[in-house]
């Protein structure tokens, strides 16, 4: 091919993106995605091997993702993207406008509008319900991937259901730390069959997954595997009896809005030590302002950074 | 504020592309280099992207290239994630590379070869001196090649002939038509794998992986005592069987790098010993990737040969999984995208170890005072 006649890169003022399909992928790629989301779903928690494409962003950076939501997108659908729990991180950003743009769909930052939530590291505070389907950015879909660096011997542990070795390296913690160490990632039992990974949220937002009415879809780009978790599925965080699985706390509460028992973000004011804790869920966060709860620290310049990223949005 | 810096926004990206687009023109008091240019003038780069983009175009290549502003791995990245919205339509016949124009060919096995040995275009056996001349404005006056007085023959045998007639080589069991080839492009990868899926990780994997991959080989790391066979660098015709016609026709010529290893010997049941082989093939003229290609490519056939698998250049999980330079640049670059939310879950759990160890250290403390009072 020439550079000449090719709509792809001739020189034109529309923006590159609108040379592609809608959603970015052709139809036939969309179609495969659909079909191993399918078979995840019919499989809850097993990691369905997937033809990933490569992406115009990096693996790394949600392209198991960004693939999930393209093949699943329609121009009726409402798109929330959050990175670490906030809607205006960089990110979040970058992918929010990418969808705005190849899909023409309408975008939000209210978890309870949005039908599909896409999100790196944190589920949303605010209960997911039926109709929704929130998709996790995954780097590593392999829950033993840490303990047995080779696919083919983790593939057979998981067909045998031979989850030993998991637990022994969570007693490992235990003897070394006097409690179980996994923070974020942390394993669950899914349906009482399929060891699955999280993905890196907290362990916090652990319980969410259990007995969730919306659809949890997993996708890893870089790995090529999608997995999911269908509706009303129990989700079990591994544990022992005497050593039971518990969720972060905090002493202190969020400084704009007050929150009690939301996931904080600490952020450091000053290096004499200073430092400030506020809701890593941005929206949950600001809707709380809006309904006049203040926290100690209410009116801080944080205050006014989490409304810039409502610029430029769709609706 | 830090913060700030991470919860940018929108403004704060397009500023950033805005900046990053001022940096690749750099100074325009200086004259813009053109995709024409970068084609021709730094035809080796264009290479390398297309053979690892996986995406036979020049131009395209040398568009990635400027728009990457000269970083090979991102311009590859751009390829590939170019050519990957393309529709697939089919698979082209076999290359016959026996059949190539070729305008390189050099064997370290023998001495002289039919066909002879052809240095061509190489930088073997150049005195690496800057050249200031290149330097100077308008210094760069090329004269004209001489020109031999015999042509090259139109087909140079590959050293697999050389070798057939004593069956000292091994062989290849020619393909079935009717198998389609496995594609990393639609299929993720699998293992065991099999010799299609090796090569295309391989043709498309990172050249400084595979170099340092194939040089520990011969360091020790898994030796398969490579001895090169043959390199020859030329022109191939591409066939492809379109359905409607259900007759080969030829659709492209492309320029190839390929590279025959000789091997340790080996006998499979019950038949004489002879050499094994790595191969390595490339778009274009990537003669490091290509050699360091068949020694990987060999290397990784240690099962099948009943070799150790003992060095990270015969584990095939290692070595495939790791070899692309788009996935491995992406993942070891997002740990640039704030990690906060995990952060703060370790900071949390680090400063309770901490409350814990701090606790216990107290009340030891104590306990040995109470005890020192009492033996008192």
């Amino acid at each position: 091919m020439t550079l000449t006649n090719e709509p792809a890169v001739t020189m034109q003022a529309d923006p590159p993106e609108r040379y592609y399909n809608y959603a970015y992928l052709d139809e036939q790629t969309k179609r495969m995605i659909r079909r191993a989301i399918l078979k995840a779903l019919c499989i809850p928690g097993y990691q369905v091997p997937f033809g990933s494409r490569e992406m115009p962003v990096p693996y790394g950076w949600g392209t198991g993702g960004i693939q999930l939501t393209a093949s699943i997108i329609g121009p009726d659908d409402v798109f929330k993207c959050i990175d670490q729990g906030a809607d205006d991180t960089t990110n979040a950003v970058s992918i929010r406008r990418f969808f705005a743009t190849v899909a023409d769909v309408a975008t939000t930052e209210n978890t309870t509008e949005a039908t599909i939530i896409q999100s790196r590291h944190r589920i949303p505070e605010h209960p997911l319900t039926a109709g929704q389907v929130m998709i996790f950015q995954v780097p590593q879909p392999e829950p033993l991937r840490g303990l047995e660096p080779r696919e083919m011997e983790t593939r057979a542990m998981h067909a045998y259901e031979e989850y030993g070795l998991q637990y022994v390296s969570l007693y490992e913690n235990i003897s070394a730390f006097g409690r179980i160490a996994a923070t974020a990632g942390y394993p669950v039992m899914i349906d009482e069959r399929y060891l699955m990974s999280p993905s890196p949220i907290p362990k916090f937002d652990n319980p969410k997954m259990d007995n969730c009415p919306a659809i949890l879809l997993f996708g890893a780009g870089r790995e090529k595997r999608i997995y999911a978790v269908p509706p009303f599925t129990q989700v079990r965080s591994l544990d022992f009896e005497d050593y039971p699985f518990e969720i972060q706390t905090w002493d202190e509460r969020c400084a704009l809005c007050d929150a009690e028992g939301s996931y904080l973000d600490e952020v450091v004011l000053d290096d004499a030590g200073h430092r400030m804790f506020v809701c890593s869920d941005s929206h949950f966060c600001g809707e709380r302002r809006a309904q006049g709860h203040a926290g100690v620290m209410a009116g801080h310049t944080l205050d006014q950074i989490d409304t810039e990223g409502l610029e430029g949005k769709a609706e | 504020m830090a913060y700030v810096a991470v919860k940018g926004g929108e403004r704060a990206i397009s500023n950033a592309h805005a900046l990053l687009a001022e940096e690749r023109r750099g100074d325009r008091a200086v004259a813009e280099v053109s995709v024409a240019q970068i084609g021709q003038q730094l035809s080796l780069a264009v290479d390398r992207v297309m053979s690892e983009g996986s995406c036979y175009d020049a131009e395209l290549a040398a568009l990635a290239i400027k728009q990457a502003r000269g970083d090979l791995t991102e311009a590859i990245f751009l390829l590939r994630a170019y050519r990957t919205t393309l529709p697939r339509f089919g698979f082209s016949l076999p290359i016959e590379t026996a059949d190539m124009a070729v305008r390189r060919r050099v064997s370290a096995a023998f001495k002289d070869i039919p066909g002879g040995q052809v240095l061509g275009p190489t930088f073997d056996y150049t005195h690496r001196l800057l050249d200031f001349r290149l330097a100077a404005e308008g210094g760069d006056v090329v004269p004209p090649a001489p020109e031999a007085e015999d042509v090259l023959p139109e087909r140079l045998p590959n050293i697999e002939s050389v070798f057939s007639h004593e069956g000292l080589l091994e062989t290849d069991a020619p393909g079935t038509d009717d198998e389609a080839p496995f594609d990393l492009t639609r299929e993720p990868m699998a293992f065991p794998a099999g010799r299609d899926q090796r090569l295309q990780a391989l043709a498309r994997g990172d050249e400084g992986f595979l170099l340092a991959l194939a040089y520990s080989s011969q360091r020790g790391w898994g030796s398969t005592h490579p001895l090169c066979g043959e390199i020859r660098l030329g022109e191939a015709s591409v066939s492809f069987v379109p359905d409607e016609l259900g007759f080969p026709i030829e659709i492209a010529e492309i320029t190839l790098t390929e590279c025959v290893m000789l091997s340790d010997f080996a006998s499979a049941d019950g038949q004489a010993p002879q050499y094994t082989r790595g191969y390595g093939l490339t778009f274009g003229h990537c003669e490091r990737k290509a050699m360091s290609m068949a020694i990987v490519d060999r290397s990784l056939r240690a099962r099948e040969a009943g070799e150790e698998i003992n060095a990270p250049c015969r584990d095939e999980e290692f070595v495939l999984y790791h070899s692309d330079n788009v996935e491995a640049s992406g993942f070891v670059q997002h740990l640039k995208l704030p990690h906060y939310v995990d952060f703060q879950a370790d900071l949390q759990f680090l400063r309770r170890l901490r409350k814990d160890f701090l606790a216990a250290q107290a009340m030891s403390r104590e306990q040995q005072s109470v005890q020192k009072v009492a033996a008192e």
